[in-house]
């Protein structure tokens, strides 16, 4: 009788900067709009050990009551050790941490923030394969750590965008992606829209499809390195039929946010 | 604590149920989809359970097998490290004390265990943690069999940990002598994941 089931294959992985212990007081010192419904803020804090990008912090919020309320964010800003992390935060209407983040919390303001937290779902740019990054929505966030990460790097591997957004107006980071491809330093970064598109918009303009996957991502026999991440249902869509394009489950990383992210 | 300015927050209305979230959770209706890489889609025909020591494989169930266990009905809140809490969830299965005496072990071969699941994913438990009905392997959730993205056919349930504890898809349960960190508990992630003490990450008390 064999011994059954998977065995452990967990892949090679950068190597996760310790995690600061505990918390500390970060300070609001700036805010961009990003989207109608989504803003950037960065907080500089006391110290900061270093993160990968992919990673993410939390945040905690006290009313003068005691009650407290937890929320993780993705850091958007680029892989390193200066002690500013910017998160980039789509407002949901009814959520309880979000729309006071993005409408009410001011420069000046503190709030206890800790991490960097998370090491699977991470990319430094020491690592030399190509690199597909899958976006849904706000998913662009850890992604586009990744790729301010890979921009500022001497060694770039090739890297393809492929960002789904459900209209041109609330693609978030849309002016920078298009600066970061004018350089042309290897990265190319393709659009649909899944609910309509302006006049000349020359992207695509349906959900990601098998056809979409073939057209741009890195085919498997290139050995790329996929990170996934949106809303749970296109996040399960994506990495199935990556699987069945033949890549390796151990390099399709994914972060799947589901309805409950919209409480945040 | 230091006060948010201006937070309000949205505290649950019902004071009753106060008590049941721990702390830096909100509580959810949904059920949320939280997985390292792609889902794993393991038939019920290929699918076995394995309890194995080192190298030396305990006992092994194939599904039928595992099905004619006795099964136990547990309704119990669930905790994510992503700060969801999920009231009242129900899971049907077998607990790892049936599945011990199933077996034929009296006692546990060690004090620890690392569960070992399809895609590669692991997790490590104290076995104080899996017995006394804490514990079970799970195949049914709301009185179906539980859905390929949550972890079917098989999950670990280990709901007063972290949920992450509660492995998906799972294979092997490897007895093991010390308490060696799994897939995020190597990571940064609690080696032990008290939803109560706020266990969350390397460090935490």
């Amino acid at each position: 009788m064999g011994i059954p089931g998977a065995s452990s294959v967990i892949p090679a992985m950068p190597e996760a900067p310790a995690p600061l212990r505990g918390w500390q007081l970060a300070t609001l010192t700036a805010i961009r709009d990003e989207a109608p419904s989504v803003k950037t803020l960065a907080f500089s804090l006391p110290q900061w050990a270093g993160h990968l990008a992919g990673q993410h912090i939390d945040l905690r919020l006290t009313t003068d009551d005691g009650y407290q309320a937890e929320r993780s964010y993705s850091i958007a800003s680029p892989s390193g050790h200066i002690p500013l992390v910017e998160i980039t935060v789509e407002r949901i209407a009814d959520g309880e941490v979000s729309p006071f983040l993005t409408e009410q919390l001011s420069l000046g303001d503190t709030i206890e923030l800790r991490g960097p937290v998370g090491g699977y779902f991470t990319w430094s740019a020491d690592n030399p394969a190509p690199l597909m990054l899958i976006a849904g929505g706000s998913g662009i966030v850890p992604l586009m750590s990744m790729l301010r990460t890979r921009a500022r790097a001497a060694n770039r591997p090739p890297a393809r965008l492929l960002y789904s957004s459900r209209n041109f107006e609330e693609i978030v980071f849309r002016s920078e992606l298009d600066g970061l491809v004018v350089t042309q330093d290897g990265l190319s970064v393709a659009h649909t829209l899944t609910r309509g598109a302006p006049a000349n918009w020359n992207g695509e303009t349906r959900r990601v499809d098998p056809e979409m996957l073939a057209k741009y991502a890195f085919p498997a026999t290139q050995a790329p390195h996929n990170f996934i991440c949106g809303p749970t249902a296109f996040v399960e869509t994506v990495a199935d039929r990556l699987v069945a394009l033949g890549h390796p489950e151990t390099v399709i990383k994914t972060e799947r946010f589901g309805p409950t992210g919209e409480r945040a | 604590m230091p006060v948010t300015r201006g937070f309000k927050g949205k505290r649950p209305n019902a004071d009753a149920t106060h008590d049941r979230i721990p702390p830096g959770q909100y509580v959810t209706e949904d059920f949320p989809v939280l997985t390292a890489g792609p889902t794993q889609r393991t038939q019920v025909q290929d699918w076995s359970l394995s309890l194995q020591r080192g190298p030396q494989l305990l006992a092994q169930w194939s599904w039928e097998q595992f099905e004619a266990l006795q099964q136990t009905e547990r309704i119990t809140d669930i905790h994510c490290v992503t700060k969801w809490t999920k009231f009242d969830t129900r899971w049907r299965g077998v607990t790892i004390d049936d599945l011990l005496r199933s077996a034929g072990l009296p006692a546990p071969p060690t004090q620890f265990v690392m569960a070992h699941c399809d895609g590669g994913y692991t997790t490590n438990l104290p076995v104080a943690d899996l017995l006394g009905n804490q514990a079970m392997i799970s195949t049914h959730y709301d009185n179906v069999p539980i859905p390929v993205t949550h972890g079917g056919p098989a999950r670990l349930l280990v709901p007063h940990l972290y949920f992450w504890k509660s492995a998906k898809w799972v294979r092997r349960l490897e007895f093991i002598e010390t308490n060696t960190p799994g897939f995020w508990e190597s990571m940064g992630y609690h080696i032990h994941g008290d939803p109560w003490r706020e266990q969350r990450y390397t460090g935490d008390a």
